[in-house]
């Protein structure tokens, strides 16, 4: 039963001015399920091995030193195969990766200012290391943040806490996760039924103040708590002991071990050889 | 079958902040009976639910499912037998996909892989959801929430079916498919509502509570149609009782 046709979600204009951030992007984060129900080979991938792969280039990134910049450059290879080989959009993920690019930003900006020694002399104008970490860190940023949404949109949600279930992370958090994600939709429906209802009594600045935010913030808390007893009681209903069950059995394949390995060998093989530097002696040799 | 018999006896419960809610209740439904519980908003309907299924322990007075007293030792037997579908469907559906939340209630039973899957599609197919198997709940439409929310009590196979407002928030088609669906089952089905319609639709017997104790029990047909009790109860007669406002205007317009 039910309606079989499924309306797409479609803002409605009036809640674009009162609602207009948080609830159109999290009708955007969404779209991450779309993407992870996608069938591609690297969808089909076992989520443990996605999981593994992405921490391992996690901390090959990381690893480097601070004033590295040319060296990180060929890792870019595996987030744009990633991208092509599953079908990902690149638009949509940019904007994703965008999203944090402001907390990084903060975290690096003041390098230049505390590190003014000169590092490198291009031409007339010279460097400092302040500006070299700093690039540094936003080249990391992008790889590291590009490859975790990556990971998500081709795994799902779902895939990645089961993959981290199995790979041995404590269940509560993984458990936590789970719930997290499954709740936020519920939460910020809430909010914004919430502000829209404020935003309808309030003319002007009035009724917009700090105090109203307080109140509706511990609404929200109490309702929450509420709605976690409820859930609690559902799940006890249904035998709930401690212990989330899934039964999508896991399967290694191999083609995901040569998908672990293969990546595991460039990452190395990008670490410790610095592939722009060799490629440029290559080019400066041939070119007497 | 007699293994399948509800039986509450003089039943209390106050809640933590002092609000009574329960003031001595007794009811017994026999195996196969569908029984609606109607009554004003607090009076005491989802309190009772509650406790069929051990969510609330009584304060006073016992609960036999099925010939148990529900105590802690036959609380994991009491909950297979008794399937509680809650009043909002995002309650009740917490797993990420339709299929895992269907499949909780098995895989917690400790059913076989196979058993499970098995279970997970004929539960979704008999409330008409199979083509939502793979979809995370939060997309679904009210009426689909409802689907599911049955399908994932009834994968667990209960004897009997406890429901709280099932037809609230549905536009009339899915309500009609509701009642429907609902007719269909063989199960002893316990209904709190104020859709009293619906109550007659499906419901042989009606209990009306009024702060916390049973005002009336006795056949859906008796019980609303009588004026008093029902004004009495917060409570109105269903609409398809009460006379077409046409004639009714047209008959006054004759008789003055």
């Amino acid at each position: 039963m039910g309606n079989r046709r499924h309306a797409p979600l479609a803002p409605v204009v009036l809640d674009q001015v009162f609602m207009p951030k948080i609830e159109s992007s999290l009708f955007d984060l969404s779209y991450f399920d779309t993407l992870s129900g996608l069938d591609t080979p690297i969808h089909r991938l076992d989520p443990r091995v996605k999981v593994v792969t992405t921490m391992l280039f996690i901390v090959a990134v990381m690893s480097f030193d601070k004033y590295e910049t040319s060296g990180l450059v060929p890792f870019v290879l595996y987030p744009v195969a990633l991208l092509a080989v599953g079908n990902l959009p690149l638009g949509y993920l940019l904007s994703k990766v965008l999203l944090a690019a402001p907390f990084v930003f903060f975290v690096g900006i003041f390098n230049p200012f505390f590190d003014r020694a000169i590092l490198v002399h291009l031409g007339p104008v010279g460097i400092s290391g302040g500006w070299i970490s700093f690039a540094s860190i936003l080249i990391r940023f992008i790889l590291t943040v590009s490859a975790a949404l990556l990971l998500v949109a081709s795994t799902g949600i779902h895939g990645v806490c089961q993959a981290l279930d199995k790979l041995g992370f404590p269940r509560s958090f993984t458990v936590q996760l789970l719930f997290l994600y499954r709740y936020l939709f519920v939460l910020v429906d809430e909010a914004s039924r919430m502000t829209r209802a404020r935003a309808l009594r309030s003319f002007g600045t009035r009724g917009t103040g700090l105090q109203v935010v307080g109140h509706m913030i511990g609404q929200l808390l109490l309702r929450t708590l509420d709605r976690a007893q409820r859930i609690h009681a559902a799940m006890l209903c249904r035998g709930f002991d401690g212990e989330i069950r899934q039964f999508r059995p896991l399967k290694i394949r191999s083609g995901d071990i040569l998908f672990a390995v293969g990546w595991l060998a460039a990452f190395l093989f990008m670490r410790i050889y610095d592939v722009p530097q060799w490629l440029g002696k290559l080019a400066t040799g041939l070119v007497p | 079958m007699s293994h399948h018999i509800v039986e509450i006896q003089d039943l209390h419960y106050t809640y933590p902040d002092g609000t009574p809610a329960l003031r001595g209740i007794s009811l017994r439904i026999t195996h196969g009976e569908s029984l609606a519980i109607i009554g004003a908003n607090g009076a005491g309907k989802s309190t009772l639910l509650r406790h069929l299924n051990g969510c609330l322990i009584p304060e006073a007075g016992t609960i036999r499912v099925g010939g148990f007293p529900l105590t802690k030792k036959t609380l994991q037997q009491v909950r297979r037998t008794v399937g509680m579908v809650f009043q909002d469907p995002d309650d009740q559906l917490f797993m990420p996909l339709v299929r895992d939340d269907v499949a909780f209630g098995p895989l917690n039973l400790g059913l076989p892989p196979e058993e499970v899957e098995e279970r997970v599609q004929q539960a979704l197919a008999t409330v008409g959801a199979a083509h939502l198997t793979n979809r995370p709940p939060y997309r679904l439409s009210a009426g689909e929430k409802r689907s599911v929310a049955i399908a994932s009590v009834l994968s667990m196979d209960p004897s009997i079916l406890v429901m709280d407002e099932p037809s609230s928030h549905l536009d009339p088609r899915a309500r009609r498919q509701l009642i429907e669906l609902l007719k269909s089952f063989r199960h002893t089905k316990i209904i709190a509502t104020h859709d009293l319609d619906m109550a007659l639709d499906l419901c042989s017997r009606t209990a009306v509570l009024r702060d916390g104790r049973v005002a009336a029990d006795g056949p859906t047909l008796e019980i609303l149609q009588d004026e008093a009790l029902l004004e009495a109860s917060r409570l109105e007669k269903p609409l398809r009782l009460q006379g077409c406002p046409l004639c009714n205007a047209r008959q006054n317009r004759d008789a003055g």
